[in-house]
Formats: structure tokens, sequence, C-alpha cells
């Protein structure tokens, strides 16, 4: 067991994926010499070599293409997009060709590729360094969506998702890295504090499909994903109110009974996303809990996430849900 | 506030065909490059430098008097010819019986490979076997070669109980791993750079494995295309990239959607050896696709292909190319037809005639339709059996997560 912050645990995920299986091969923009905008892949060009660990040309689509093709031929590539906001020219590539290869050939070929890619707002990365593309992925049949929160989750899933031989696209929340958000920029803390900063040094996974349930309540259920789960946390607190908060963790396939049980238990919903709100997943929960709980539900659910507009630069903070407005909704579940 | 000044000027460059329907097509005859123009680089040894000439220059072996010359003949045995041949015609009787088949509703769509018949065939006979075949729509050839049964092929095409691909995918989308041959993908262009990933793994393994792959002179425009080649040009692995210059992308003839000179000369600027083909020449096409492989092979990494041809046929079955260009403008194409070329070679060698023919042809047309009989036992197109509806939900995932079996449920097959 060892303290480490996100990057960290990503990091001790990927050695030891490197180290298990000669076959997993780690590329992207960045990330080989100099070990990644963000560190995540440090030191491990030096440790496992250039040909396993080394920086690709700056074609995102072109990365996507490779990592399939490595998928193909027997390989288990695990490749960065540096930001989630660069991943659309590699969008057709993971829509059309990943995502469908094994239906597309009667099962005959399969490629077991991982995309980590950092995601999210909070770091002041104006338009292009800060939106939350989850959505763009949970509507495409064949790819798994997985959204980490904290180093603890973010190695086991990690570890799960390079394993999987299903594609998957892992959504690292960037304001996280360093230590948990609580929706106030001037308060940062690290994770050095935090329970889920211990992590183990050695394997472990944590299997995707399973919901976390940060925090028994009675009240309501909270949904959240990345680094709102850290906000909704914030938000619950100043609610005064008893809520159960969930962190979906894998969005596709999302925790079925983990949801339904608590909602039914609950009969109150509120489902927190940085993600506009208009077809954001939050969208597809809300649907998916109403068919499976309205005789449950005592109120309407409740969504509160990014406004429907670009992501800005300097009032990030007003775009972001806030602890705010996550206790308000809260709140007015219990009013009906 | 600044005043700006509209200066007159022309407007941008709108390309231009050199023929629509109504004119008369003129290629000036035969080509005017010969089998001796070029020499053959020394595989092992070649740079890009070295091919300056051949980018912008066109390898041939067969002369206009159907005469293997240059260093380019790769000197084929009897045998060797003959069954290229023989696979030619084979591909040619197949596409015409299939696209009759489409005219009279048994298939939903079809797209033949007429006049382009060498390509995938010269080369991936000049291939090994463990080498992975990444095609576009006109390489379903190199099935033959690599013995698929053609009763598998129209049980595809039909998308009957016995489609490998359960139906899922329209017709001429053939998948096949035995022959390592990738799913044809409609979003075309896809192949080309994950080709390039394939022949990165191979490399890693330390395998004598080399990628081949296909895309047409319209999609060398995708993104895709390019970041091929600048991923070969970076990682050099053992792949053989070619664009298949036919003229026509569906209505849009390539002078209208690129600027550049040849394509071959395109692969230069990325320092990959880059050679320009007659793609209805067998014997040219088996040569540098020979060189190619062992360029690979010697660790030399990728080649750059530009096969030089002419659509023959329409795009597709959805296609009707009188409306953009002459409909007799194949028969002025200066590469004449591949399949009558080798046979007209082989005659010239005197190791065929037209007995011989017309027997194979007879035998290839019998063999066809027996085919395509014994594959609608297995179910046709209007009236079935297909395969089960539970198809529609299964290989999405590994395993068959909860949302999709509850979907499955509900559908209720």
């Amino acid at each position: 067991m060892s303290k480490m912050n996100m990057i960290a645990a990503l990091n001790s995920a990927l050695q030891l994926q490197l180290e298990r299986d000669e076959n997993v091969v780690i590329f992207g923009e960045d990330i080989g010499y100099f070990g990644g905008v963000f560190r995540v892949t440090a030191k491990l060009q030096e440790k496992f070599g250039a040909h396993r660990v080394f920086d690709s040309p700056l074609a995102e689509g072109g990365i996507a293409a490779i990592a399939m093709g490595m998928g193909l031929n027997g390989l288990r590539p695990v490749a960065e997009i540096q930001f989630a906001d660069y991943i659309f020219p590699a969008y057709d590539q993971i829509v059309n060709e990943i995502a469908k290869i094994r239906h597309r050939s009667g099962g005959e070929f399969t490629a077991p590729v991982t995309f980590r890619t950092p995601a999210g707002g909070g770091i002041k990365g104006g338009h292009h360094h800060s939106q939350s593309p989850e959505a763009q992925f949970t509507h495409t049949p064949g790819l798994k969506v997985v959204y980490c929160s904290n180093p603890y989750n973010a190695k086991g899933l990690l570890t799960s998702a390079i394993e999987s031989n299903d594609p998957v696209i892992f959504f690292e929340p960037k304001r996280c890295y360093r230590g948990p958000f609580y929706g106030d920029p001037h308060n940062v803390p690290t994770w050095n504090d935090h329970p889920d900063g211990e992590v183990p040094d050695e394997y472990y996974k944590i299997p995707l499909e399973q919901a976390r349930i940060v925090k028994e309540g009675s009240a309501c259920t909270v949904i959240a994903w990345g680094a709102m789960v850290h906000v909704c946390e914030q938000g619950i607190k100043d609610s005064g109110i008893d809520c159960e908060l969930i962190d979906l963790q894998t969005l596709v396939p999302w925790d079925r009974d983990a949801i339904v049980n608590s909602v039914k238990k609950t009969g109150r919903c509120v489902i927190v996303h940085e993600a506009p709100k208009t077809s954001g997943f939050g969208a597809e929960m809300s649907a998916s809990i109403q068919e499976r709980c309205f005789y449950s539900l005592e109120a309407p659910i409740i969504r509160v996430t990014g406004w429907d507009t670009p992501f800005p630069h300097t009032t990030e903070w007003d775009y972001l849900p806030s602890p705010e407005r996550i206790a308000e909704a809260i709140k007015k579940t219990q009013e009906e | 506030m600044t005043e700006r000044k509209t200066i007159a000027t022309t407007p941008y460059t709108i390309g231009v065909a050199p023929f629509r329907p109504g004119d008369e097509s003129s290629f000036g005859g035969s080509f005017t490059e010969k089998p001796e123009d070029l020499n053959r680089p020394d595989p092992a040894k070649c740079e890009s430098n070295d091919t300056v000439k051949h980018a912008s220059g066109l390898i041939r072996v067969m002369d206009d008097d159907n005469q293997a010359k240059g260093e380019w003949d790769p000197g084929l045995d009897a045998e060797t010819m003959i069954q290229g041949l023989e696979y030619m015609m084979r591909l040619r009787i197949f596409d015409d019986r299939m696209l009759k088949m489409q005219r009279t509703g048994k298939l939903s769509f079809y797209m033949r490979s007429f006049g382009e018949e060498a390509i995938a065939i010269a080369q991936t006979m000049a291939l090994e076997t463990q080498d992975w075949i990444f095609p576009s729509y006109r390489q379903p050839g190199a099935q033959f070669v690599r013995g698929r049964d053609m009763v598998s092929m129209i049980c595809h095409c039909i998308g009957n109980t016995e489609d490998n691909v359960k139906g899922r995918q329209m017709p001429v989308h053939y998948t096949w791993k035995e022959g390592r041959f990738i799913s044809i993908s409609s979003p075309v262009g896809t192949q080309f750079s994950q080709a390039v990933g394939v022949a990165m793994a191979s490399a890693y393994k330390g395998l004598d494995e080399v990628c081949i792959s296909w895309l047409g002179d319209g999609t060398s425009a995708q993104g895709d295309y390019h970041y091929a080649l600048n991923f070969a040009s970076t990682f050099k692995p053992p792949v053989i990239l070619n664009v298949v210059n036919n003229q026509w992308a569906i209505s849009t003839h390539k002078n209208l959607a690129t600027g550049g000179r040849t394509f071959a000369e395109r692969g230069l600027a990325y320092d990959i050896p880059s050679l320009r083909v007659d793609g209805n020449d067998f014997l040219a096409l088996y040569s540098v696709t020979k060189w190619a492989r062992e360029r690979a092979s010697a660790g030399l990494g990728p080649t750059h292909i530009e096969v030089y041809t002419y659509r023959a046929g329409a795009h597709s079955s959805s296609d009707d190319p009188s409306a953009y260009r002459p409909e007799n403008e194949f028969e002025f194409w200066p590469g004449g037809d591949p399949v009558e070329r080798l046979k007209l070679h082989l005659m010239e060698v005197k190791l065929w005639d037209e007995k011989k023919h017309a027997a194979l042809e007879k035998k290839i047309d019998d063999e066809v339709m027996t085919a395509y009989k014994e594959a609608c036992e297995f179910g046709d197109l209007a009236s079935g059996p297909y395969p089960p509806a539970s198809t529609i939900f299964t290989e999405v995932y590994e395993t068959v997560p909860w949302h999709v079996q509850e979907q499955r449920e509900e559908l209720g097959k």
C-alpha cells in the first residue's frame, strides 16, 4: 500500500500490465521519452524500452488506426489521446471500425484496444481542454466506457480496461489527477489525506459494470462520475440531506442493480455530470431509471449538468455543476 | 475603420474530367512508357531517391506486342501464369454472374472488379500465405488466390444462414480470417492506416509477415491515406501501400480531386520508395509486389505503389456511369484489358490457345453456377432462410451485456 495520486496510480497500472503481458504496447503524443503531458507514462519508456512505449505522430486518427491494426494482429495496445477534446479525428476509426469489428466480422476479428484520455474541466482549459465527451461514445454499441474518479479506482479500472477483450474508452478526470475536487477552486487538497489515495502497489482489478456506493443514505440517490463525484459529496453535505452517492465508474455497461436498488430505496434521484445536458448520459440514466423505478419514485428525477453551450474559459466555475446547484437539486427532490 | 480593397481575380480552380458523355475518348493510343525504360533497383538496398523515375514513369513488363521484357520481368513459370489467368477469369465470370443475380433481385447490391482483376490477384500471388490483406472494394479476388470457397463467398453476398458474417453486412464486404483477409469496410480508406498498425505488430513480434492494403485515387484524399504514409514513414514497418488509380471515384474524375502530379510521387515526400505500375499488366504487378515484399522482409519497411488502371465497370450496381463518362471509354484505355493481355502473352509464348481458353471459361462458368445453386440451398434473398434474429445481439461484445440481453428478450427471438 502506498500513497498515490491518480497519476501515480495510473502509471502503476500501466507498469504492471507492461510487466505481465508482452503484448501490451503504449503509445500516444508525448507519452514516450517525456512521459506524457500529465506524466501518466513517466519513466515507462526507460523501463520497458522504446518499442513498447513510444511517441506517436500528432494524429489521433492515425493513432486509433494503428491501435486497431495492432489489436487485430494480437497485441493489446493502450493509446493515449492527450485530451478528450482531441479524440474526434479518431472518431471514425473508433465508431465505425474498432467498435464494430467483432460484430461485422462475425466474431472472426477483434481489436482489444484501450484509449486513455484526460477529460473534463476545472483547469482553465477553455473550449478545447475541458470537454467531457462520454456521451459521444456511450451511444456506440461495441465500446465500453469507463470514467474513474480517484487513485484507487483509476488503477483497478484501468487494469480491467486493458485486460478487456472489448475496446474501452477510459476517461480520466484531469482535475482530479493530483487531488479530489470539491467544487471550490480555491480549496486544492491533495490525495494524501484521502482514503482513496491509499493504493495497493500490487495488481488488482475493479470489474467493469460495477458502480461504487461512495456513501449510503436513505433520502435521495445521487449519481455521478469523474470529478463530479467529489463535487456531489460537497453538495450533499451542504444540503444536509441523507443522500446515497453512487459513483457509476463504468457507463457502458452501467450497474443496473446498484442504481435500481438505490432508487427503489430512496424514491428520489439526482444525476450530475459535467457534459452538456441535451443528450448527455444523464438523459439515458434518467430514462432508464423511470422505466425501472417509476412506481418507487416520489419526485421527478433532476439532472444537474454543464450548460448546453461550449465550455468557457474564465467563467468555468459558473459552467460546471457546483455544490450549490447540486444541493438545491437534492432539496427540490424532497419538496414533492 | 480600415478600408478594404476588393481586387478582382479569377475564381478558384475546378478540375475537368478529360471526357464526358458524347465526347470521343482518346488517351493517345498505347502507353508511351516502355518495359525497358526503368531499371529494377536492388530491393535490399533501395532508398526512395532510387525510385524517383519509377514514381513518375510507368513500370511495365508486357509490351505492346504482348512480350515480356525489361528488368522487371518476373520470369514466371507457365503454371503460375496460367493459374493467374484462371483466377482472373474466375473473378470476371463470378462478378458477371453475381451482377446478374443482383439485377434479378437475388442480391441486394453488388460491386464488380471489372478491368481491375489483375491487381489483387497478381499482388496476392506475389505474397506469402502468412501475409495480411487489407482490401478495398475491388480486391475480393485475393480470396481466390488464398483458396476461399465460392459457395462461402456467395453465401455472404446473399446474407443467408451460411454467411460467415451472419447477414450483418452488405454484399461484397467479405471477411475471412483463415485467409488473413480483413473485412472490407464502407468508410473508405480506414483499412490503409490500420494496415500500418498490423505491420507494426508483425515487426514487434519479429515475424516475417507483410501487410498489403489498397485504396482508390478518390480515397487518397482521406486523412487515413496520409496517416498511413506518415506512420509508415516514421516507423518503417513491413507494409505495402497501394493507391489504385482507376480514374474514377463514382462520378468524380481524379482531376477533380487532386492537384498533385502522380499519386506515386506523393510517397517520395514521405521518403518511402514509390513505384507507378501498369495496373492491367499482370506480370508487372506481380513483379513490383514481389520487390516490395523483398524490401519489407529485409527490414527496409514500406513501399508505396500507384496502380495505374481504369475502372471499366460501374462503381456499383447502384451506379450508372453513362451519366458522367463516355460509355465506351474503357475501349480506349491504353492499358487494355488485363485478362486479355495475359491471355495474349500466354498465346505469344505458346502456352495457351483459344481452345483451351474457351474450355476453361466453360469450366469456370459451370463451377460458378454450381456454387451459386449450392449457396442458395442455405437461403436466398427473397425467401430466406436468413441468420436468426438473435445474431443482431451477439458478438457486439465478447459476452452479451445485460442491456443488450434485455433488448434481445424484448425482440423475443
